[in-house]
């Protein structure tokens, strides 16, 4: 027994070294070997990374000398009228920034008194907050629903006015990104717990249940948004009784989130569909009830399944709320068109069109990436 | 049935003490059609108290969907199914009742993944028997160190072996203090080296005097802990009987098929 010990705990440096693992030859690992299996391992790849690699730095080069090295950035302004012609000058070979610099308050807060935008301008940062406090997993309790309800009452307040010495501003004048954010907000805030109930109605025993979620999602998915936004806007006024008018925004809200829960309800069925029929076994033969089982078994493992094409439906409707500017709301892309029709302006689209771009960019990517890392994190207990 | 059987064996006696009083299941004349098909014909059975019944039978016999048919995750179309004296009907809260007391172990183990093994036993006690957390995690750590486990409590079910959580699956339905266990198929799914730490739990429970209705082709666990082996095929019950008797002297041909084909296959 001692000398097994003994033998046990003696060190044996030189067998370790020989039957220890050994790092892998330079020819497998690193980046050239890397760059020979995937970018040089025949004479096509070859080929093609070549030409690949030419295509890449010409263009980069091309749009560097483009947005930078020859734009201009600023242009005069006599008597309220903005000097365009250096910029008309340049004839492509450069971005005119000058059209953002000078209407950039315009792009973002619309038709929003100018002395007022501090206030839109703290909603935007509110809405972004919003959005960090509640990607943030250690918030996630009761309390953030009554942050919300308080941010979104501050928000409410601050555009509208007419309450602690804020000038009223109508709806109408509203415009740019806080109509942006306040649409896609409200929209996939409210169309996601709609969505959920509609996911669940359609898998119901009860047939007029199951009928109704059916109807409700074939028919709303059936038809075009603009269709949905021009009935709200058109023709839900007339059923109303006379005198009575509800805010235009309210209702192209209203279509919005009954639009997004359709299509989040399929998204979210299949993740239902998705899961074993034993979970469902399981939970029942312990007798848990049917909410008891939707709520601590189904839809945690349902939900996380279908995170990929949720976050996917949710970007998507963060851009379909541009289609608003069709009933007349001033959301950021319209806000930005506006910006150019101005006659000096005219012609610098295509810089407002990158600006605005970028930034339903940064706002979509950001949804894109958090959804990657909540994936994994959720999903860590799949992990052995 | 207890009338042909041998007084003078020791083992039997001792389960004839249990057969007094009301059945603890009773199945009457209970018929299921899957579509046109018939899948339970005419089944007949009554387990006592205490009793431990094995169902064995080809795959297609039925033996699952009639055990199913007890806490109705399958629902029978004719007859009567009576558990613990209350009668299974679409009344809900009869069925909620008999949940309750019917605790149930599967072959694919259909543990939560997203809970932790503590969660997965914790989870039922504490909302449908309205148990305070501290009460149900102590009692779930008692049914765990029970089927020798209780070191993997904080773990998910995805990191443990197949016979890990299936020894999981029964503390967890043994958290719910069931009078009855059903057993689908508890060891179908594992790998041969794991069928054993499952059926010494089992065993285990067995010697508690746990109501048990288990369908298994694990003959050793049958001659070792049932009172009766139940053999159905094609949606019926071709025969029944203590273990020695079937095993040893099947009547049926159809029973003595289909244990030369189990015995081969071990």
């Amino acid at each position: 027994m001692a000398d097994i010990a003994a033998e046990a705990t003696a060190p044996r440096p030189v067998e370790d070294a020989a039957v220890g693992p050994r790092r892998a030859p330079i020819t497998v690992v690193g980046p050239v070997a890397w760059a020979r299996a995937n970018l040089f391992s025949s004479w096509i790849s070859t080929a093609v990374t070549l030409a690949l690699a030419y295509l890449i730095v010409r263009w980069t080069l091309g749009f560097i000398d483009w947005a930078f090295v020859n734009a201009i950035w600023s242009v005069p302004v006599t008597n309220g009228q903005a000097q365009t012609q250096a910029c008309r000058a340049l004839n492509g070979a450069g971005a005119c920034w000058a059209v953002v610099t000078e209407k950039h308050r315009f792009m973002l807060f619309g038709t929003y008194p100018y002395e007022e935008h501090w206030r839109p301008a703290i909603c935007v940062l509110l809405f972004i907050g919003l959005y960090i406090v509640s990607a943030m997993r250690r918030f996630w309790r009761p309390a953030l629903a009554l942050v919300w309800l308080v941010t979104l009452a501050v928000i409410g307040v601050l555009m509208w006015g007419g309450v602690f010495g804020l000038s009223y501003v109508p709806q109408e004048r509203w415009g740019g990104l806080p109509i942006t954010l306040i649409l896609a907000t409200f929209g996939i805030a409210l169309a996601f717990p709609l969505s959920i109930l509609v996911a669940l109605g359609r898998r119901s025993r009860m047939p007029a249940i199951k009928m109704l979620c059916v109807l409700y999602v074939e028919l709303i998915r059936g038809v075009p948004l603009i269709s949905l936004l021009f009935m709200a806007s058109v023709m839900f006024p007339l059923f109303l009784p006379e005198g009575m008018n509800i805010d235009k925004l309210l209702r192209a809200q209203i279509a919005i989130i009954l639009f997004a829960a359709a299509y989040l309800a399929e998204v979210v069925r299949g993740g239902l569909q998705a899961l074993p029929r034993g979970q469902y076994e399981a939970a029942d033969a312990l007798g848990l009830s049917y909410w008891q089982k939707t709520g601590f078994i189904i839809l945690p493992q349902a939900l996380r399944l279908v995170i990929p094409p949720l976050v996917n439906t949710f970007i998507g409707f963060f851009k379909d709320t541009s289609l608003v500017l069709i009933i007349g709301i001033f959301d950021l892309l319209t806000a930005g068109k506006t910006a150019i029709v101005e006659p000096a302006w005219q012609g610098f689209g295509i810089e407002v069109y990158v600006t605005v771009g970028l930034i339903y960019f940064i706002f979509c990517f950001a949804m894109s990436r958090y959804s990657q890392n909540l994936e994994a994190e959720l999903n860590r207990h799949r992990v052995r | 049935m207890s009338a042909t059987m041998d007084p003078a064996d020791g083992a039997y006696v001792a389960s004839v003490a249990r057969v007094d009083g009301p059945p603890a299941i009773l199945l009457d004349k209970v018929n299921k059609w899957y579509g046109a098909m018939h899948v339970l014909r005419d089944i007949n059975l009554s387990v006592a108290q205490g009793e431990r019944v094995v169902v064995c039978g080809p795959s297609g016999s039925g033996k699952s969907t009639m055990i199913r048919c007890i806490n109705r995750l399958e629902q029978h179309q004719e007859g009567r199914i009576v558990v613990d004296g209350i009668e299974l009907s679409d009344d809900l809260r009869s069925l909620d009742a008999i949940r309750r007391e019917v605790g149930m172990v599967f072959q694919s183990f259909n543990l939560f993944p997203h809970l932790t093994i503590l969660e997965n036993c914790t989870l039922a006690p504490i909302w449908v028997r309205r148990m305070p957390k501290k009460e149900a995690e102590a009692l779930a750590m008692e049914y765990l160190t029970r089927v020798k486990i209780p070191e993997q409590a904080g773990k998910y079910p995805g990191q443990l072996s197949g016979g890990q959580q299936q020894r999981v699956a029964i503390a967890r339905a043994l958290c719910m203090k069931p009078k009855i266990m059903l057993f689908d198929e508890p060891t179908s799914a594992l790998d041969p080296e794991m069928i054993k730490e499952v059926l010494d739990t089992m065993v285990m429970l067995a010697d508690t005097g746990m109501t048990m209705i288990c369908v298994t082709h694990e003959m050793g666990f049958a001659r070792q802990v049932a009172d009766r082996v139940v053999f159905m095929d094609r949606g019926e019950i071709v025969e029944s009987g203590v273990p020695e008797q079937m095993f040893n002297d099947p009547k049926t041909d159809r029973l003595r098929t289909f244990l030369s084909q189990v015995l081969r296959g071990h």
